[in-house]
């Protein structure tokens, strides 16, 4: 029931700003506090959240090493899978944070008689995690636009191209589709693949719906909702909030309301849930160090020198006479030893 | 524990009711309790172990007692909780790793159906991602603000003795093989989680006997098995003689001799029982064809380290004994044989925990005058570079028609390949010492090779069958390449590999035997005077 009470969640929220928002005197708190505090939150709370990872130290050098290190000089390193270098560790991490690398790798494995264990490459959910995620960035930055006067080039340049196929009036942008479909496959496997299923949380579900809503009102904004609207009375909140003089001009209906408060509380969660992978991507120890643990001491802060291995003196004392039996070479001889005791 | 015929687990594996072949849980994980009955979980840890481990300086193995898994009643201390999430605390703030990982996780499932526990008993819990939520959980509810605030709603759930026998049964069916941090898009590795929750585990008396035992045998001893120096020596000795018998040649080597040039350290196991007996015999005779200056020690003669498996204070104190020897011995570098946490340890770990070895040599082979860089600062080479770099500068004198009874394939140990990096040297010494070895198929080989499925420390013989299931993917692809090219030889670098595997094989495969790649270079040196009798089966000849 896990995926149902999501939904839940968020058509609470959805009827909070929807009638909240027709209170006179209330947009003042959805169009301004609300939107402050969520950033508050979202920065605040995106800052804490690295700086208590970085507070913590990495006291191992533990990469997951994908290929072939460095050795000798005929033996081809790996260098994107298998880094020494500084340089080469930001290449691995490029290719991570940008084209997903290892989720690249995925493979389907099925088990069939005999026993025999098959292993399939499987991309769907690399690509549609592309196709979400890629989205996804293109339409806040578009939303740049609402924010900063005059638009600059490349934002306009990017709307150009979002909607260069020229669908419908306003013409569709393709980002606004992709980043439904994104969703729809990444909410589906939750529902449909048995693995994934049995491990989703509500904490899984909750930020797809939500973003989901927040697009799809988004969309009805745009394309459906227009005249409910005043975009110019919009452009001018979004942009006195900016400036730190916002005003709230009339005419700015519910839908708006309902989609600025779903984006507040997506903003206002995101550091308190997994949605902090985002940080967290780049501080991974097993992909942002080098291997080259053996060739530059790796320094752990809390190492302590007081651990020290069972002595060579203690063991000889057990087994020196032994030793001296089987002809191994000792530090003391039993004479000495004894004359000791 | 009698394990299930051959047949009943093959149709088991494919056609129980597991979420590996379709079926689903009907309650919910977190409503699953952990049920130990014989053969599911590897014996506690006896209490004289544990006592002996705890009196030792620098470690902490409290609460020693008689208990059993199988009793309701663990005898846990009764503040056990408290020492549990002060534990788990303490953690968080010492390893960046595990906070990130506790964090970051989005359960997109990439991870599931990469472990070899999971394709082979289909147990939800063995999927890397829900073994790492029965501690995210925990740590949702005590140290988040969402689980703090929902708890269960948020994921979180309480600490309980049932979550703590879980973490025992799982914590204890992971080998810490890092296949799943290769498919995870942050990186999470399975062996972090593993790690923690078994020195959580320790804080309250909670271990195996298979780990604690070696691990007091190899503080007092200076190996897991126990051996007394005289013992170790003899063990040695013996494999000098037989190859004296086999190829005319006397074997020069010593113990415990200061101003060696080079200290050589391997596993224990590779002296005392087979296969891994002629994997140490190919590097006596190595060594021999080369006349290295070399010393064995006594002191230090474990080349691997069950301290990974117990906690990271442990892992320390025993590796510690490979520098203070070489140190005692004034070598100038150290050589390790073939291993595969042993390697993980060196690598990742040694130098950190018990550097610099400043008093040591940046290692330099002196026959073919190559300088070590990628050990400038460890000062400490592996056997197949070491190999690798003799036959590139024609060094050794090898006759691959001596392995003409062999048709290999080869395992890539899980450290060596994700821990290490080290995949391509064994396979250039492959191609020239043995004709024709072939691959097995390439989501099960090199950074995506399967485990033997009993690494860390559950090479234990009480859980057999849980062993032969977790194997069943390395197996089922060496079974490939004997269909297919008739293979009868599982190579690798690794010690435990070559017992387990051996077990692993006698199972599913039988035929196909296991051995270490510098078995298959003693199989192929000529060596100077030899007198070498018709070996037709290499070193393992019976004459």
């Amino acid at each position: 029931m896990k995926y149902a009470f999501s939904f839940l969640a968020v058509i609470a929220l959805i009827l909070i700003a929807g009638l909240g928002s027709q209170i006179p005197g209330m947009q003042y708190l959805f169009g301004v506090v609300l939107p402050y505090l969520a950033i508050m939150l979202f920065v605040g709370g995106f800052v804490y959240r690295i700086m208590d990872w970085a507070k913590s130290p990495v006291p191992f050098s533990i990469p997951t090493t994908c290929g072939q290190g460095v050795s000798l000089d005929f033996i081809k390193q790996d260098k994107l899978e298998c880094p020494t270098k500084t340089s080469e560790v930001m290449a691995r991490m490029f290719l991570e944070i940008f084209f997903f690398r290892s989720l690249f790798r995925n493979t389907k494995s099925e088990l069939h008689d005999g026993p025999k264990i098959t292993y399939e490459s499987s991309k769907w959910l690399w690509l549609f995690s592309l196709i979400f995620h890629y989205s996804f960035l293109l339409i806040v930055l578009r939303h740049m636009r609402f924010f900063l006067e005059p638009v600059p080039f490349v934002l306009s340049a990017l709307e150009g191209i979002d909607s260069m196929l020229q669908i419908g009036q306003p013409a569709m942008y393709l980002t606004d589709a992709f980043l439904l479909l994104g969703l729809m496959f990444l909410y589906g496997r939750r529902l449909l693949n048995r693995h994934v299923k049995y491990i989703s949380l509500n904490n899984d579900y909750f930020p797809l719906v939500l973003i989901f809503s927040i697009a799809l009102t988004g969309i009805l904004m745009r394309y459906f909702l227009r005249t409910d609207i005043d975009i110019i009375n919009i452009k001018n909140l979004a942009y006195g909030l900016v400036t730190f003089s916002p005003v709230i001009g009339a005419k700015i209906g519910a839908i708006f309301y309902i989609h600025l408060f779903l984006v507040c509380v997506l903003l206002a969660y995101f550091p308190f849930s997994k949605l902090m992978h985002m940080g967290g991507v780049f501080m991974s120890p097993t992909r942002n160090m080098a291997n080259n643990s053996r060739s530059k001491r790796h320094i752990n802060p809390w190492n302590d020198p007081e651990i020290k291995p069972h002595s060579y003196a203690g063991y000889e004392d057990e087994f020196r006479e032994f030793m001296v039996d089987a002809g191994i070479p000792v530090e003391k001889e039993l004479t000495a030893a004894k004359d000791e005791a | 524990m009698a394990v299930a015929k051959l047949e009943q687990l093959a149709k088991s594996v494919v056609q129980g009711p597991s979420m590996a072949t379709g079926a689903v849980p009907v309650k919910d994980w977190m409503d699953v309790s952990a049920i130990f009955k014989p053969g599911n979980y590897a014996y506690q840890a006896k209490q004289e172990k544990v006592e002996y481990l705890n009196s030792q300086k620098g470690l902490h193995f409290p609460n020693a007692r008689e208990w059993s898994p199988e009793d309701e009643d663990w005898k846990l201390p009764e503040n056990w909780k408290e020492i549990i999430l002060k534990g788990l605390k303490e953690r968080l703030e010492k390893f960046r790793s595990l906070k990130i990982f506790m964090d970051c996780c989005v359960r997109c499932g990439a991870c599931a159906d990469k472990c070899h526990f999971f394709l082979g008993t289909g147990d939800p819990k063995n999927m890397p991602v829900l073994r790492a939520e029965l501690l995210r959980s925990i740590y949702r509810n005590d140290f988040t603000l969402g689980g703090k605030l929902l708890g269960k709603m948020a994921g979180g759930r309480e600490m309980t003795v049932a979550v703590l026998k879980e973490w025992f049964m799982y914590s204890y069916q992971c080998t810490e093989c890092r296949r799943c941090s290769v498919f995870c898009p942050y990186g999470i590795d399975t062996a972090e989680i593993t790690i923690i929750l078994r020195e959580l585990l320790h804080l309250v008396g909670v271990g195996i006997n298979w780990i604690l035992e070696p691990v007091s045998n190899s503080n007092r001893t200076g190996n897991h098995m126990g051996l007394q120096p005289h013992t170790f020596k003899d063990n040695v000795d013996f494999l000098a003689d037989d190859i004296e018998n086999l190829t005319g040649v006397k074997i020069n080597h010593s113990f415990n001799r200061k101003g060696a040039e080079v200290l050589f350290i391997t596993p224990s196991a590779d002296v005392f029982a087979e296969p891994g007996l002629y994997t140490a015999m190919g590097y006596l005779m190595l060594f021999e064809h080369i006349g290295l200056d070399y010393t064995w020690s006594t002191y230090a003669s474990e080349g691997g380290n069950f301290g990974l498996f117990t906690n990271n204070e442990t892992m320390k104190k025993l590796n510690g004994k490979m520098y203070a020897e070489a140190k005692r011995l004034g070598v100038k570098y150290i050589i390790g044989g073939e291993c595969g946490h042993m390697w993980r340890v060196v690598h990742q770990y040694m130098d950190t925990m018990n550097g610099p070895a400043d008093f040591l040599e940046v290692p330099k082979s002196p026959m073919t005058g190559t300088t070590f860089h990628n050990a400038a600062s460890t000062k400490m080479v592996h056997i197949s570079e070491f190999t690798a770099d003799l036959i590139k500068h024609g060094k050794l004198n090898l006759d691959k028609s001596r392995n003409s009874h062999v048709k290999a394939t080869f395992h890539d140990s899980c450290n060596p390949a994700r821990a290490m990096g080290l995949i391509d040297e064994p396979r250039y010494i492959l191609d020239h010492v043995v004709d024709g070895w072939v691959e097995m198929p390439e989501n099960t080989i090199r950074e995506q090779t399967f485990c033997c499925g009993s690494g860390t420390g559950l090479n234990t013989d009480e859980i057999m069958e849980l062993r032969m299931r977790s194997g069943l993917p390395r197996a089922n692809a060496v079974k490939h390449v004997i269909d297919k090219h008739a293979v009868n030889m599982l190579s690798c670098v690794c010690a435990i590999d070559r017992a387990t595997l051996t077990s692993l094989m006698n199972y599913w495969n039988p035929g196909c035997d296991v051995c270490g790649v510098s078995e298959l270079v003693g199989n192929a040196l000529v060596m100077e005077g030899e007198n070498r009798q018709e070996l037709t089966e290499g070193l393992r000849t019976l004459v």
